[in-house]
């Protein structure tokens, strides 16, 4: 089931790449944003680089989250979905999981050029990198409870950000604590330990939320 | 009556109506007769602390506005669970009623923490652990009345909001341990299950009635907020005709 979601799902993003694309274009755009407002001060940006690229992927992901149960929800695939005997928590991980793929992955992967373009120095790269390949999952997995919560209301983007970035708090601070951490030279095992333990305790309760949540704005509609 | 009879009494907003009446009067007159016993005691016979002079008095507002937003939140929690689970009629009033006094009395802690911290730490607000997990939780209020106000079908909103509000009482812990991360300027709970409090008997017993005095407000309050939305729910029920029939003629 997992296998079938993730590939199905896989397949109509790539067929309608925009949809996947844009929220990064986003991460840039506003990147680009911030470094302009800073003028020509770059090294004023370095401390504050850590802090603006996280706000930033939290704000990327939201704008990709929106889109995560939209269409099925409008087709009707949602519907069956929830219809089937077996409950949809392995659809609902596949689904989750190619959000992540597009949006926590991809940002992980851009992230070094997002850093430079706020001169973030290069050896706190890897530091950056890991934190948001451990700490993105659960975004993604948080996000898709709320995703789920608003899929069929009118005004469901500003509502989602409300409901979620404060439960995206904590992935926040350790994210950014990790980076700025080794930024001081001074290591940052526990935040990862801690972004990792977050993704971890997401993966095995969110699910049944988004699930119970998808019923509740099925049966709704 | 055993136990598991009353449990199930408490899931019809008939039989609540019914009893609640009574309640409501002695929660309502408890709670008057302790905030302003507590009040009294606190503010005009309690001594002033040896730092911080009569400043230190606004806890007598602070803790318990503080203690509730946390509790109110645990409870919405809680009917939430009841709501999910057992599909209870009353947990749905529960939740649809209870919001706003938690989003009150969060925003009554951060403002009296805000007027307490001028004269104390120099400054209105600063982002520690404490004040900020209750700035957070404003917002997880905030997200919930949204969230109802956002969907039309009212079941479907009451649901809605009770697996939000699990989701966010799971949360809690989490966003509380992470932003105390940074070292945090705020003082620790006054009231730990664990120990005494730090300060004097003669401080912390008015706080103490009036941290009771404000959970019989709340209890108070809910009961009378319950009983209003059962008439308007079950309008249409003959037990509520007869009762309106009843006070319309007396």
């Amino acid at each position: 089931m997992f296998a079938v979601q993730f590939r199905r799902d896989w397949l109509s993003l790539m067929r309608a790449k925009d949809e996947a694309i844009n929220p990064l274009v986003f991460l840039f755009l506003a990147a680009t944003l911030f470094a302009i407002a800073f003028g020509g001060e770059p090294q004023r940006l370095t401390g504050l680089a850590p802090a603006i690229i996280w706000v930033l992927v939290l704000l990327a992901n939201l704008l990709s989250l929106e889109a995560l149960f939209r269409r099925d929800f409008e087709d009707g695939t949602l519907e069956q979905l929830v219809l089937l005997a077996e409950p949809p928590f392995a659809a609902v991980l596949g689904k989750v999981a190619v959000q992540w793929c597009l949006s926590g992955v991809a940002m992980t992967v851009l992230a070094p050029m997002v850093a430079l373009l706020l001169n973030l120095p290069v050896g706190v790269l890897p530091a950056l990198m890991l934190g948001l390949l451990l700490g993105t999952p659960a975004l993604s997995l948080i996000g898709a409870v709320g995703a789920a919560l608003t899929v069929g209301l009118r005004g469901g983007g500003v509502l989602l950000a409300l409901l979620l970035l404060p439960l995206y708090l904590p992935v926040l601070v350790f994210g950014v604590s990790a980076t700025l951490d080794t930024m001081a030279g001074v290591g940052a095992a526990a935040q990862f330990y801690w972004l990792a333990a977050i993704s971890a305790m997401a993966l095995t309760l969110a699910p049944f939320a988004t699930t119970a949540a998808l019923r509740i704005s099925v049966e709704q509609s | 009556m055993t136990l598991k009879e009353f449990w199930h009494r408490l899931g019809s907003p008939k039989w609540f109506y019914q009893m609640s009446g009574r309640w409501q009067s002695i929660l309502a007159a408890l709670a008057v007769l302790l905030i302003v016993a507590g009040m009294i005691w606190g503010l005009a016979f309690a001594p002033p602390d040896y730092q911080q002079g009569n400043s230190f008095r606004i806890i007598y507002v602070h803790v318990p506005a503080a203690i509730l937003a946390q509790s109110v939140y645990l409870a919405l929690g809680a009917a939430g669970v009841l709501l999910l689970v057992w599909r209870m009629k009353m947990a749905q009033l529960v939740l649809e009623n209870l919001v706003g006094f938690g989003a009150w009395m969060t925003a009554l802690a951060l403002f009296t923490g805000a007027v307490w911290g001028k004269p104390t730490w120099g400054t209105w607000w600063v982002f520690d652990g404490r004040t900020t997990s209750t700035l957070l939780l404003l917002f997880l209020y905030f997200g919930l009345y949204a969230l109802r106000r956002a969907i039309p079908a009212r079941e479907a909103a009451g649901r809605a909001c009770a697996l939000l509000a699990v989701v966010g009482v799971i949360n809690i812990p989490v966003i509380k341990y992470s932003v105390e991360w940074w070292t945090t300027l705020h003082q620790g709970a006054t009231f730990k299950l664990t120990e005494a409090p730090a300060m004097p008997a003669s401080m912390w017993a008015p706080l103490l009635v009036n941290v009771l005095g404000a959970y019989c407000l709340f209890a108070a309050n809910v009961v009378a907020k319950l009983r209003t939305a059962i008439l308007r729910q079950e309008r249409g029920a003959a037990w509520v005709r007869e009762w309106a029939l009843r006070e319309s003629t007396r």
